[in-house]
């Protein structure tokens, strides 16, 4: 049993992974800077693009950016949920679809078929169809119409000092709250 | 296109003149358009915004905002079935197929002869004698599928409504206890000349010593009200009747207005004696408009009378009117500062207080805004002296109050109790035996479980507006509260986002618990959801939505849990499925074309 003086010794492992977004919260998170240093004495890196690791063991935190476009993203989301024990939807398009959203009100058939067939210099008149090419979905969704979310850190893409806030909040006990200059967007 | 203009110019021309081209009735510019053609195309936007010095975004405004303005056909005849929890205990979901099949329509849909259309709409006001619906904005009433079967035929053979049964548009007033407000007699005038002898200052001191509070729900002190307006600075007063009764199972003003209007009229006339007033007007909600010419006859007498006019009942000085404004369909027009909008001919939409309409209302100037039913007991204040006034119901909550009772009971219809009587009594003289719960003040009001039903009706125990709807022993309160979100999603007026956004995610999670699909995690959402309503909405119409599912969440949890299924979380749409259409363009059909659940 630990006291209150006695903060939590073992290092929290972390996974993060971009569905369908831009990268650019993971940008943000790398925008920690000497900040991350200060992070990895609390946390160590599980599945991320950071460690390059391909499928997540068992974590307690997961980190999502982007949200759910196609078969593939379901499968790794699955995975992040079965084993992390708290899941974070990091950015817009975790939390609402963000842009890629904007597909939604079309047909995702008609959609391939002006990509593939009708943009002017299209010449391979095929529709890619491997068996290794994940599927679209017919719609693009937040992760929490998937599975479910524990937190959500809002931005396009959330500030350092969200991020930073948001996870040592988390790490050190405390429900995380982010201020007022943490969201906003300007 | 000359032609078209003309013939706008026609049509169009009447109208403006008799509002006198002035944009404060808009409004009622657009009904009387839409009562003409039908619905408001698009050269009569522009032909009213040229007329009216508007833009034409503002006339369209107003026309997207309110459920009962058309801006594309929606038939000769518009028929659009209440859909009030109580209208579906009465069996309209049967009859709303039956007349979309007979009629070969889906919901929603206008037949492609430019006949008819069928909808939903809310809460009609008809709840004791419903089933109902209103054709053309004419409630029927008492439907079976008889009267459907009926109605089908005299769409079809487009028989005029006024050619119809005159028994399908009887509305009776079903008043089953009457206590001082609905047995005490009153002659034309009889309350007024009083208020008259007592003088602006001796009437305020009375209806300050009978300590009465307003009727429309929030309660607030009449005569304190009435003060601050008569002190406010303006250049003139306004007295507003608001009998915009909307929320769901409340018709108390509906029987008011049907059977009592000299008294809502000598209470407005009151009213604006006290502050220095000299117009009135009434906001009838446009599923009242029925009523309309009889009550501008009544109003038409009174002025014959000496009881509106100039110099009523010879007092030089005392001028005082009344005009009636129709509503377009919007429940959040209920509230006061929603309703000054909406008499200004613009979008419902409800503005911020402070500063409060007492000092800068209609127009910017004094306004007094009164429930109908307060305005009718100002009479019975003038009649018999605050004094007595204040001997009738409790300590904090004097007088009677009407209620609207609905639902399972033997005699549904208007009960006038004295402030401080039981539910169970309730229960008990409307014949409803086997109850399991009562909606206290319709849908933004309190349910009440079995055990609760000794506690008392006044502002400091259970306070309503005026509606008690009873559900029996085989009722699914999940249903019930499912019902009411629907309602407050399709009302919110969506300036603020905690309300447009959060009524319809609790609904989504409401349907997706109805669904099957739902888990703890839909359970701590609405909860969630609810504070973040309560909290953050801008006025109460937001703030009090999330009510019914926090109320049965708590009292009939069972109703919820057995539809829960027992894991972390199920998404409410088929992942698999939503695979379907990418299959089908790319020909695939091998494993990982497809999605299994999530175990």
């Amino acid at each position: 049993m630990l006291s209150p003086q006695e903060p939590l010794k073992r290092k929290l492992r972390v996974a993060t992974a971009s569905l369908s977004g831009c990268f650019g919260c993971h940008m943000s998170l790398l925008d920690l800077d000497e900040n991350l240093l200060d992070l990895i004495e609390l946390v160590e890196f599980d599945r991320s693009p950071i460690t390059d690791v391909k499928h997540c063991g068992t974590c307690d935190i997961g980190i999502i950016e982007g949200g759910v476009c196609n078969s593939e993203n379901v499968h790794v989301l699955r995975e992040f949920r079965k084993n992390c024990r708290t899941l974070i939807a990091l950015g817009a398009c975790a939390i609402n679809g963000g842009l890629p959203t904007l597909r939604n009100g079309l047909d995702i058939r008609e959609v391939l078929r002006e990509v593939y067939f009708e943009m002017p210099g299209v010449v391979s008149n095929t529709i890619p169809n491997d068996v290794e090419l994940p599927l679209l979905l017919d719609k693009v969704r937040p992760i929490n119409e998937v599975v479910r979310v524990d937190y959500f850190i809002p931005g396009c893409p959330p500030s350092r000092d969200a991020i930073f806030k948001f996870l040592t909040d988390l790490i050190a006990g405390r429900t995380p709250r982010l201020d007022y200059p943490q969201m906003r967007f300007d | 296109m000359s032609l078209v203009n003309s013939s706008a110019g026609g049509v169009l021309e009447p109208i403006l003149e008799r509002y006198s081209r002035n944009p404060c009735h808009l409004m009622q510019i657009l009904r009387e358009t839409q009562e003409r053609l039908d619905f408001i195309p698009k050269w009569a936007v522009d032909y009213l915004a040229k007329a009216l010095a508007l833009a034409p975004a503002q006339v369209q405004a107003v026309i997207d905002f309110y459920a009962f303005f058309y801006d594309s056909p929606h038939g000769k005849y518009r028929v659009l079935f209440s859909d009030n929890v109580t209208d579906r205990m009465q069996g309209n979901t049967a009859l709303l197929s039956r007349m979309l099949s007979r009629l070969g329509l889906t919901l929603g849909q206008t037949s492609g002869d430019g006949l008819v259309s069928i909808d939903t709409t809310s809460c009609t006001g008809m709840c004791d004698q419903g089933p109902a619906l209103l054709v053309n904005n004419y409630p029927v009433t008492k439907l079976s599928s008889q009267r459907v079967d009926q109605m089908c035929e005299l769409i079809k053979s487009q028989t005029p409504l006024v050619e119809w049964p005159a028994e399908f548009f009887r509305v009776e007033d079903n008043i089953h206890r009457r206590d001082v407000l609905l047995s005490t007699g009153m002659a034309n005038g009889q309350a007024l000349k009083r208020a008259l002898e007592l003088g602006p200052q001796g009437m305020l001191a009375e209806m300050k010593l009978s300590n009465f509070r307003g009727r429309g729900g929030a309660g607030f002190t009449t005569g304190v009200k009435w003060e601050a307006c008569r002190n406010a600075p303006g250049q003139t007063r306004y007295v507003i009747c608001n009998a915009d009764e909307g929320e769901p199972g409340t018709f108390k003003d509906r029987v008011l207005l049907a059977s009592f209007s000299e008294r809502v009229f000598e209470g407005m006339t009151i009213a604006g004696y006290v502050i220095g007033a000299s117009k009135g007007l009434v906001y009838l909600r446009a599923e009242y408009r029925y009523m309309l010419e009889k009550l501008q006859a009544t109003l038409e007498a009174r002025r014959k009378a000496k009881l509106l006019g100039k110099d009523i009942l010879g007092q030089k000085g005392f001028d005082f009117d009344i005009e009636i404004h129709l509503g377009a369909g919007a429940y959040v027009c209920g509230e006061e500062t929603a309703l000054i909008e909406s008499l200004e001919g613009k979008p419902g939409r409800p503005r911020i207080r402070p500063p409060f309409p007492v000092t800068h209302g209609y127009l910017g100037q004094p306004t007094v805004v009164n429930n109908v039913e307060t305005l009718a007991k100002a009479t019975l204040i003038a009649q018999n002296g605050g004094a007595w006034y204040k001997g009738l119901g409790t300590k904090l909550s004097t007088g009677t109050k009407l209620l609207s009772i609905s639902g399972d009971c033997n005699n549904p219809g208007i009960y006038e109790y004295p402030f401080g009587v039981r539910i169970a009594k309730i229960l008990e003289d409307c014949g409803a035996r086997n109850a399991m719960a009562v909606q206290v003040g319709g849908a933004a009001g309190t349910c009440l479980a079995r055990h609760e039903f000794g506690r008392k009706l006044a502002f400091e125990d259970v306070s309503t507006s005026g509606a008690l709807m009873v559900f029996g022993n085989n009722r699914d309160m999940f249903e019930v509260a499912r019902n009411f979100m629907h309602f407050f999603k399709h009302e919110s007026c969506g300036f603020c986002t905690p309300c447009r956004v959060g009524t319809t995610l609790m609904c989504n999670l409401m349907d997706k618990i109805a669904n099957g699909k739902g888990t703890g995690y839909e359970m701590n959402e609405l909860s969630r959801l609810h504070r973040l309503l309560k909290t953050a909405s801008h006025c109460g119409l937001g703030q009090s939505a999330g009510r019914p599912v926090d109320d049965t969440l708590q009292k009939f949890r069972p109703s919820y849990d057995r539809r829960l299924k027992q894991k972390d979380f199920e998404p409410a749409f088929d992942l698999d499925a939503a695979l379907a259409p990418a299959r089908e363009i790319m020909e695939r059909d091998d494993m990982d074309a497809h999605l299994g659940t999530d175990l």
